[in-house]
């Protein structure tokens, strides 16, 4: 070692070594608002709208013949503001739409995690995740032009043109990629060590995809299957090209007919099919609907967390 | 301890009945003569273009602990994962050579590498329990073999087998992740021992732990040893000397042109001859650490 009075690393001999610079404290207290400043943007913007729904909501509760909340259908021109009508084309059509997206999406996403070779994996997830970016509007023509006439006519003879299930499948098709995308990286992001403990006791493949892996990946699977239902509760286009009823819907619970999702209602009034204008409060309602999307989608999300903490491996 | 000793035998013979598959070798007494459980000839393994070791041959004898030692990169994981055919698992993991298991070759048309995996069992470097219970980690290798019904006389001998019982009778339905470091690898062990192997493959199964709980493991291999062959991979030279019978020591030949490094088998001979009086120079030089 070189003599101490020639080792700048010694502090014995510059007392100033050791104290903090203003400008790096500075620089770092800078930093840290901005980020701060991001995180608390979309809090307050999150607030925002949450708090803009509440009080055009308010605003219709109060303006509206709360007897008008429960009639035949959902009429908003002619002042009948059936909420059920809505609620149940939503879960009709999101019930649909899961019955193809969570089968076909977690198929896909084990045999993509556990089956398929890696270099089958790296060229196949990449379409998939293209796939989850077709725009919705396209999959609306699809189901018109398609699965209408193609799928459903020629089991069940009288299928609306504009109908229900037809925009529950399109939904489900747009919903597959993204069920399969996330479920897929949790199914990855299990340990390679848990599969080689099941393997090396003799495991075969299904008793390891299914008894391993899926187990220890539910937590991101539920959030799949959670994030693809809200997906579907929320698509508007596809419902609004493919169910039918922009003028309004009756109370209906058969799939084959024309009917209403809240999004699909929200956009025909918003784009004016309905002209917002005519009738008293018909405007505000889309904000009432908004609500209770909100409601629906926030529920679903602290549903699949409370289930996902009871059932969960943590590995 | 004779009483605990003839209570384990009744029970591995329990465990022996309800398997649902027959063993491939029958349980005669033990003869002077070791019978053999593995020969390997000439066995090379590749990933890809890569050669990871060369020429290895060698045969291991029933109910003895055989180490497998080397400095890193020689291929002694490699070598091991040969044996139940874990290299399977790696797509471009190749194997050539000749490695018969009681006369049948392993890596031979229609052997099915699962049922090659439920007569070897595997114990891994790092402890890997499931995200389940100890109970339901332990009843993995029967329930996946079709046994159905209660297992809890298996999974209390097998706990009881790898020195875990009364550490962890109490917590059956407790997670596995609650257990220490050493206790989750005797759990390894156990659920291993659950499905009754014939031969215990352990891929440095204590460099993760430390020393007590190493020791405890060394314990537990000299007991289980009576019953199982045990094929050891370690980097630990003084835990190659106390626990096993054979040695193998491998080293890395390292090939200039495209830098990478091909494992070869140097010298293979009674642990005590070993490290004593190696035959081979560089055999010296490792246990003498004086390489490595």
């Amino acid at each position: 070692m070189a003599q101490a009075t020639a080792d700048p690393r010694l502090g014995a001999d510059s007392p100033d070594a050791l104290r903090s610079d203003p400008r790096k404290r500075r620089t770092e207290r800078i930093a840290r608002l901005v980020f701060m400043s991001a995180a608390f943007f979309s809090v307050v913007v999150t607030l925002a709208i949450v708090l803009s729904l509440v009080f055009e909501a308010l605003s219709f509760l109060l303006g509206v013949d709360l007897g008008a909340l429960f009639e035949m259908g959902w009429f908003p021109r002619r002042g009948l503001f059936d909420v059920r009508t809505l609620i149940v084309g939503t879960l009709l059509v999101t019930g649909i739409a899961m019955l193809v997206a969570a089968p076909l999406g977690l198929g896909a996403a084990l045999y993509l995690s556990e089956y398929a070779r890696p270099r089958l994996r790296r060229s196949v997830k990449p379409m998939i995740e293209i796939l989850a970016g077709v725009p919705s509007v396209t999959l609306g023509y699809f189901a018109i032009s398609f699965i209408t006439p193609q799928l459903l006519r020629p089991f069940q003879s009288d299928v609306a043109f504009f109908n229900l299930a037809s925009a529950g499948l399109a939904v489900g098709i747009l919903t597959l990629p993204l069920v399969a995308s996330v479920a897929e990286d949790a199914m990855r992001a299990v340990p390679q060590s848990l599969r080689e403990a099941a393997y090396g006791l003799g495991s075969r493949r299904m008793k390891v995809a299914v008894n391993v892996v899926f187990p220890a990946a539910i937590s991101g699977i539920v959030a799949a299957l959670v994030i693809g239902a809200s997906r579907a509760i929320g698509e508007t286009m596809v419902v609004a090209i493919a169910s039918g009823a922009t003028g309004g819907s009756l109370f209906s619970l058969d799939v084959f007919q024309p009917g209403q999702t809240m999004t699909a209602a929200m956009a025909a009034l918003g784009a004016g099919t309905d002209q917002v204008r005519g009738a008293d409060n018909a405007f505000q309602s889309l904000f009432f609907i908004g609500l209770l999307l909100f409601a629906i989608t926030l529920g679903l999300n602290v549903f699949g967390d409370r289930f996902v903490r009871r059932i969960r491996e943590r590995y | 301890m004779d009483a605990r000793m003839s209570m384990t035998e009744t029970g591995r013979r329990q465990g022996l009945m309800a398997r649902p598959v027959p063993r491939a070798e029958s349980e005669a007494a033990p003869s002077v003569v070791p019978t053999t459980v593995f020969d390997i000839n000439d066995v090379s393994v590749y990933y890809g273009g890569f050669r990871a070791i060369r020429d290895v041959s060698l045969d291991i004898s029933k109910n003895q602990i055989t180490a497998m030692i080397g400095p890193s990169g020689c291929g002694k994981s490699t070598m091991l994962r040969c044996f139940n055919r874990m290299n399977d698992l790696i797509d471009i993991a190749r194997v050539e050579g000749s490695l018969r298991y009681h006369g049948v070759d392993l890596y031979g048309k229609g052997v099915d590498a699962v049922e090659v995996r439920r007569r070897i069992g595997m114990v891994f470097q790092k402890p890997n329990p499931f995200p389940k219970s100890i109970y339901d980690n332990v009843a993995f290798g029967p329930r996946v073999a079709g046994v159905k019904g209660a297992l809890d006389d298996v999974v209390e001998e097998s706990l009881r087998r790898a020195a875990l019982w009364d550490e962890v009778k109490d917590r059956l339905k407790q997670s596995a992740y609650g257990l220490s470091g050493g206790q989750q690898q005797r759990l390894c062990i156990a659920r291993a021992l659950a499905v009754s192997p014939e031969v215990i493959l352990m891929d440095e199964p204590c460099s993760a732990l430390d020393p007590i709980a190493t020791a405890k493991i060394e314990d537990l291999m000299a007991e289980i040893k009576r019953d199982y062959t045990i094929i050891i991979v370690t980097h630990n030279m003084q835990q190659a000397a106390r626990v096993s019978d054979m040695t193998a020591f491998f080293t890395a030949e390292v090939n200039e042109q495209s830098d990478t490094r091909t494992g070869i088998l140097v010298e293979y001979d009674r642990t005590d001859k070993i490290f004593q009086d190696p035959a081979d120079r560089r055999t010296e030089d490792y246990v003498s650490g004086r390489f490595g």
